[in-house]
């Protein structure tokens, strides 16, 4: 056991390393870049006395490290700052979208992991069958496909011609869950196909490596079926690698919803971002680069833990 | 020309309609003025004609010829994304094979920097960058190769890592070639098909990217016609039952699968080849 702590234990430092690096790069970072934020905004027939106070009011007279470590201990109290283009509490901005984000990468979740598992499943125990070929040409396909294409056809053939559901997901705070839901469900099913097709392909690669086993062998000289051979006895084996793709998957749902939060008006924090990219509204970018930045590192470095403590060698040790 | 032909006859069925859609595209990026008949962004009738008559595939939302944005849409999105394809195959290219046949601590440090650029989602960093810079087309190329040279730079350091322990790099040392004779004639010829396989899909990666910037209206602007921006503007015709705006996002995706299977082919052919040996 204390080899798999030590691991885990390693792991984890390395990933908040790697977050405090990415903290740094996104509000020092820019700075490095070519092009003067102050003039982008206040543009170039600023007199010298607005861009003098436009910069203190920004902190961005003092130097680089004090204001890293004066806004990490605020982010650390909860307090992000306030917008530019608006000027209000960014964390009020932030608080009502985040939740719709991850409610939607959730309910994105909740369909495409059962989904690509069982498919993947399927397509290794009816390898090289016209189910297989069927489902490798469609997923090959899918990954394609650029999301708002996968989008527009569910909203023309779904919402348009069937009428089942609505083309706009506006979500209100007030809604009742199964409304909210229902207003998701297209967002939700695009996400799907984005990711579905490389955790199935994921599922039915780690399956079909077994096969070759001895012990897979013996299960098949035993004379059990082939359904049994695969879920009881390669299935449990082919776990790490599985759960590893899933949760990367989940981290490129994480950040997958920026576009389709655009095409479908949910208002998430993608919404958020691209609207302040475009006012070149810096503290709001900051922020929500970061909670997403953060997030993707966070699910990398979960997805790397739960691959060490599913390693049977490491849970085992002789 | 006897090559491409004698590679189009030994392709199965998907690798041959890879190849021919992919013809097409780059004929009609080349030929784009003499095909079209209207400017590019030039104004031409009302918004949202229907389809048929002069506009063979209606006008956009200010009027402008459907089908002639198309067919310039196409030669600029691509032209773009091999530029930047191009560039990130320089830099991480150049990059990854200095790492591997050098090594020590500038193998080290380049390993570190991609590590760290590669902890951030690339549509984020973009942004993020992009938000600084401001949009223009050379510095979206610039962004983007740099982002996805990180990628480059993890295949090239692998592939010429194999390459650098061979007996006949070991020899080229011993004569006293200097570190570009040995990047430039001994890893680079054997390093050949695993890169070409990886550019055809970071141009594809690129290519959706850029349309997905585009998509947002961060990336290529107005009235530079592009396939991304076009389904943008257009968008709302969907909702009275039109498919306008699903060409170009159909154009897109027609592309990237015709890659996706000539990469394919390439693959299973390489490998093919080296079984023989």
């Amino acid at each position: 056991m204390p080899q798999l702590v030590k691991m885990v234990v390693q792991r984890l430092a390395l990933g908040l390393l790697t977050l405090f690096v990415v903290s740094v790069i996104i509000f020092l970072g820019v700075e490095l870049l070519p092009g003067d934020l102050t003039e982008a905004i206040l543009g170039q027939s600023a007199t010298p006395e607005t861009v003098a106070a436009f910069r203190r009011e920004l902190g961005l007279d003092l130097p680089p490290h004090t204001r890293y470590l004066e806004w990490l201990g605020n982010i650390l109290q909860g307090d992000l700052g306030r917008s530019l283009a608006n000027g209000r509490e960014i964390s009020e901005l932030i608080s009502w979208r985040l939740y719709n984000t991850l409610f939607l990468a959730a309910i994105a979740a909740v369909i495409a992991v059962p989904l690509a598992l069982v498919l993947g499943v399927m397509a290794a125990l009816h390898r090289n069958s016209l189910f297989d070929r069927v489902i490798n040409i469609t997923t090959l396909t899918s990954i394609s496909f650029p999301e708002f294409f996968v989008a527009y056809i569910l909203i023309l053939f779904l919402s348009v011609n069937a009428g089942w559901f609505p083309s706009i997901s506006n979500v209100g705070s007030e809604m009742p869950f199964w409304d909210r839901v229902f207003r998701c469900i297209l967002p939700a099913l695009t996400l799907t196909l984005v990711v579905v097709a490389h955790m199935m392909r994921m599922t039915r690669a780690a399956i079909i490596n077994l096969l070759a086993s001895p012990y897979i062998e013996m299960a098949n000289l035993k004379g059990l079926t082939r359904t049994r051979i695969i879920v009881r006895h390669a299935l449990p084996n082919a776990l790490a690698p599985i759960i590893n793709v899933i949760v990367i998957n989940l981290a490129y749902l994480v950040v997958g919803v920026v576009v389709v939060e655009v095409v479908f008006v949910y208002p998430g924090m993608g919404q958020l971002l691209v609207d302040s990219v475009s006012k070149r509204d810096i503290p709001v970018v900051q922020s929500t680069s970061m909670f997403f930045a953060g997030a993707f590192v966070l699910l990398n470095l979960l997805a790397d833990m739960l691959a060490i403590v599913t390693n049977p060698r490491l849970l085992h040790p002789k | 020309m006897k090559t491409v032909l004698k590679l189009f006859m030994e392709a199965p069925w998907s690798g041959r309609f890879g190849l021919l859609v992919i013809a097409i595209y780059i004929m009609l990026a080349v030929f784009a003025p003499v095909l079209t008949p209207f400017g590019e962004s030039e104004i031409v009738a009302d918004a949202f004609e229907p389809w048929g008559g002069a506009y063979l595939l209606g006008t956009d939302n200010l009027g402008r010829d459907m089908f002639t944005r198309l067919i310039y849409g196409g030669r600029n999105t691509i032209g773009i994304a091999f530029l930047t394809t191009m560039l990130a195959f320089l830099v991480g290219g150049v990059l990854g094979f200095v790492a591997a046949a050098m090594g020590g601590w500038i193998d080290q440090l380049l390993g570190r920097l991609v590590d760290v650029m590669m902890a951030i989602p690339t549509l984020i960093f973009a942004l993020l960058i992009l938000t600084i810079t401001g949009t223009s087309i050379p510095v979206l190329i610039v962004v983007i190769a740099l982002l996805d040279s990180t990628r480059v730079f993890r295949l090239a350091r692998a592939v010429a890592m194999n390459i650098v322990v061979m007996d006949y790099v070991e020899a080229a040392r011993l004569r006293g070639e200097g570190l570009w004779w040995i990047i430039w004639r001994e890893v680079l010829p054997n390093a050949m098909p695993p890169l070409v396989a990886e550019f055809g899909l970071r141009f594809c990666f690129v290519f959706l990217f850029i349309s997905a910037l585009s998509f947002l209206g961060l990336g290529i602007q107005p009235p530079t016609a592009d396939w991304g921006s076009m389904v943008r503007d257009n968008a709302t015709l969907i909702t009275y039952g039109d498919v306008t705006p699903l060409l170009p996002a159909g154009a897109i995706a027609l592309l990237t699968v015709a890659v996706n299977f000539v990469v394919d082919f390439f693959l299973h052919k390489t490998s093919g080849l080296r079984d023989e040996h």
